[in-house]
């Protein structure tokens, strides 16, 4: 089957297109030539590209450690105590907060991409999602959370 | 033409086919063409982006010494455009060192694992009709989610460093990272719903005057940074602290922090970040004149594009074919803009302080967004299939009002803060001294 030979998800494009039916704008249906098989490849040759780098820095560069050259660097002073402690809980509310407007973008971008076929109460559903996150952030602003101290 | 050039060579498959058929065996030769065409692309793209990059930092330099009224760099070559080779025998040949505290795998892997994110979003940038490594139907969704991958390798950076600067730059850049993904993902929402797609090719079709393969445009046919100027303007300021460029780069101020997460890093480790950000800085400006710029579109109004190809008749596509040829022109012109933008920023502006920072995401940046979402969202159901001239009114007003109300925020806002604080153009109130005191 040439089609599966040239590695592209026509499979699921074609799911998609039957999905929508007739609704759907000319270009997306022709246009949906997902090749991950080339995103593969992309990330192993782009992780070339630092290895190659150190490779020829590995070859060029001198190599004279030393004891105060393997120091840690803090402005001439020998650092004092553990460097990994435990850190504040500010971080981790932010990354909450975060985690909750992620999934909610999740949620969003399909709806986007249907947004031309969906029904009007599509688009109240969505403000009602919406408003229930703004909620959310403005409780999140008012019990202090998004204050960095 | 140099797409042409390209689409009859390297990015052609009858080429590659006829190539490899007496090399390899008739069963694996679809699989085999498909590796090879996926290898010569990808080592295209990268010799590309990679000049991109070496004499991006020579434009940098010279453009911000330029705004500082300096020269910049002008001794190696002609207008010191030697200087980016200059400066990569440097960083090749200078020691770097990996410091005994170190835990040295995730230090290493840090440094190597910073490209490979800011590579792969090039991966679905369009650059011209049918010129696209390769257009996935979420192509900018695969884009958000490579770039937002950068946190784990600062995070091993600054971890892995052992040391106490580096650690707290790679904390406030991860905070600083998440944060500022969500409104550079929630303002783009608004030009999705209209485009009603993620695939890069097709957010460039929508935006006209071109439509596939010579038909009529797409629905809205107007460049979005004109139906979207809000999103535009906050796509902009939250790409340009996802990179961590200035005025965003809190994680590397050098005031406070010495160069935050690679601080310890020296040599072609450093580069690594170096190469990252500038990638980063290319493959963003290429995104961002996708998404608002009309990315290949030349700049002509759809309406007329239209109206020449009703009065052309028959030779309508003849001219819409005409009017596509310079494509990967107009696309690298635009992706210049951008990074000019990106570096006038780094020029003209101060850097934020860190809560300034994360404040103005949360704050300012997440209810506009959200606002002018559903102010899209409203009014792309009014206009939706209507002639882009009819779209562009409808926004425009819609913009108007949706500015007005935020500049009367902001000055209410302004108001209220400076009446709760020290007035510092005013003489601070002391208590008057008698002679007794004194």
């Amino acid at each position: 089957m040439p089609v599966a030979r040239q590695g592209r998800c026509v499979i699921i494009a074609r799911g998609l297109g039957r999905v929508t039916g007739a609704d759907r704008a000319p270009h997306e249906e022709y246009y949906v030539t997902d090749n991950w098989a080339f995103i593969a490849i992309f990330t192993i040759i782009a992780m070339t590209i630092p290895l190659l780098g150190f490779l020829m820095s590995w070859a060029l560069r001198p190599k004279r450690p030393g004891d105060i050259k393997l120091s840690t660097y803090e402005c001439g002073l020998e650092t004092v105590g553990e460097t990994w402690v435990q850190f504040k809980v500010q971080y981790y509310i932010f990354a909450l907060i975060f985690v909750l407007f992620d999934v909610e973008t999740v949620f969003l971008y399909p709806w986007a991409v249907a947004y031309n076929q969906l029904p009007l109460f599509a688009l109240v559903e969505m403000f009602v999602f919406l408003s229930i996150l703004a909620v959310g952030l403005a409780y999140a602003w008012r019990k202090g959370a998004l204050e960095w101290v | 033409m140099i797409e042409q050039i390209f689409l009859q060579s390297i990015f052609s498959r009858p080429w590659v086919t006829e190539r490899l058929a007496h090399l390899v065996p008739e069963a694996s030769l679809g699989f085999a063409v498909e590796v090879t065409m996926s290898v010569l692309k990808a080592t295209l793209i990268i010799l590309i982006i990679q000049i991109g990059m070496l004499w991006g930092t020579w434009l940098e330099r010279k453009f911000i010494g330029r705004i500082q009224d300096r020269l910049g760099p002008n001794r190696v070559g002609v207008f010191g455009l030697g200087q980016p080779i200059a400066d990569m025998v440097k960083i090749l040949t200078k020691e770097d060192t990996t410091p005994t505290a170190a835990h040295r795998w995730v230090y290493n892997l840090g440094s190597l694992l910073i490209v490979p994110p800011a590579i792969l979003g090039f991966a679905v940038v369009a650059l011209d009709q049918g010129l696209i490594a390769t257009d996935l139907s979420v192509g900018f969704l695969f884009f958000i989610a490579i770039a937002s991958t950068s946190v784990v390798p600062i995070f091993m950076a600054g971890w892995g460093s052992r040391n106490k600067y580096a650690l707290l730059g790679a904390m406030r850049a991860v905070a600083q990272i998440v944060s500022y993904e969500i409104p550079q993902v929630l303002s783009v929402v608004g030009v999705l719903l209209l485009a009603g797609t993620l695939s890069m090719q097709g957010l460039a079709y929508a935006q006209g005057p071109l439509g596939l393969d010579g038909g009529s445009p797409a629905f809205p046919g107007v460049w979005f940074i004109f139906i979207q100027p809000i999103a535009f303007v906050i796509f902009v300021l939250a790409t340009t602290a996802e990179i961590e460029r200035t005025p965003f780069d809190v994680p590397e101020a050098e005031s406070e922090i010495i160069a935050g997460y690679h601080t310890e890093y020296s040599g072609i480790k450093f580069g690594m970040f170096y190469l990252a950000l500038y990638f980063a800085t290319i493959s963003s400006a290429a995104v961002a004149s996708v998404l608002f710029l009309g990315g290949w579109q030349p700049p002509i109004p759809t309406e007329l594009v239209n109206w020449l190809a009703n009065r052309a008749g028959e030779d309508a596509g003849e001219l819409r074919a005409s009017l596509g040829s310079l494509g990967w022109l107009w696309m690298s012109l635009k992706t210049l803009f951008m990074v000019l933008i990106f570096m006038w920023f780094r020029g003209t502006l101060p850097r934020l302080r860190a809560d300034q920072l994360m404040a103005f995401s949360w704050k300012v940046l997440v209810p506009i967004s959200l606002i002018n979402l559903l102010a899209a969202g409203l009014v792309g159901k009014l206009v939706y299939t209507r002639t882009p001239i009819v779209v562009f009114g409808a926004f425009a007003i819609t913009n108007v009002i949706l500015l007005a109300a935020l500049f009367w925020l902001i000055g209410w806002w302004s108001q209220r803060r400076s009446a709760q604080q020290i007035r510092f153009d005013q003489p601070a109130p002391v208590a008057p001294m008698s002679a007794e005191s004194a």
